[in-house]
């Protein structure tokens, strides 16, 4: 049940809070290097950063799109599998749906470790 | 009834007419999603940094243009028909879902013209400014 409806909500706030970030950044990339400058002061920061609390705020959106983008992929798989008619079996099918939760919270925390102490 | 008969059920004469696209392409763009998503943060964590130099450079070549053009016409096309079922299910009020169809549409075809003519700039503007 959770994870059926968290592959609609994951989907619709991929489609809307990511489309618009990943937009975001491509037309300041492509607005040049002054437009990205603006971008990156805000979003991406390190150094000495101009905004690090903005910095900060925008690495928690990072973190949980992160996670959100997963769990989306790890319960398409999951539907990709049950297409196909196996898995309806009531044990079978509950520990399908708990390991999208782990394998996407899982993969959350290999991604962010390497991007904030970088293995 | 009106079913029809056997045969024209099967030959998609249904009172639909149509249908089974959708539930096709959906799977379909999920299954190129997956590929291109996973290309694009594999090379993202792989770039040294998201510097402005890095990055562009990086669009800049065929290997990453295109594959990220193709992303965008992928994920976005799934998300169209994603977000047309999510509406069609939780929007009861014929007007306000004919209205948040329109909406979705524009929004779309509006952000992935803009993704894609980002794109295409990056990568065939030559060096970068």
């Amino acid at each position: 049940m959770l994870v059926s409806i968290l592959h609609r909500a994951t989907g619709t706030a991929l489609a809307t809070a990511g489309v618009l970030c990943f937009l975001w950044w491509l037309v300041a990339l492509a607005s040049g290097s002054e437009a990205y400058g603006i971008f990156h002061s805000w979003v991406i920061g390190g150094g000495d950063a101009a905004h690090p609390l903005v910095n900060g705020l925008a690495r928690l959106v990072g973190i949980g799109l992160t996670w959100v983008f997963f769990q989306h992929l790890c319960s398409g798989l999951r539907h990709l599998l049950l297409d196909t008619g196996a898995g309806y079996e009531l044990k079978i099918n509950k520990t399908g749906a708990l390991m999208t939760l782990v394998a996407s919270t899982v993969i959350t925390v290999v991604i962010w470790l390497a991007i904030l102490v970088g293995f | 009834m009106g079913t029809g008969t056997g045969i024209g059920r099967v030959r998609g004469l249904g009172s639909a007419k149509s249908g089974a696209h959708h539930w096709w392409h959906q799977r379909l763009t999920a299954g190129s999603n997956l590929l291109l998503m996973l290309w694009f943060v594999v090379s993202l964590l792989r770039l040294p940094s998201l510097d402005y130099i890095v990055v562009t450079q990086w669009l800049s070549s065929p290997l990453a243009a295109l594959p990220l053009a193709l992303l965008v016409i992928s994920v976005f096309y799934h998300f169209r028909l994603g977000l047309q079922v999510f509406i069609e299910d939780y929007v009861h009020d014929e007007a306000l879902k004919l209205a948040s169809i329109v909406l979705l549409n524009f929004y779309v075809i509006g952000a992935g013209a803009t993704a894609l003519f980002c794109i295409l700039k990056i990568a065939l503007g030559g060096a970068a400014a």
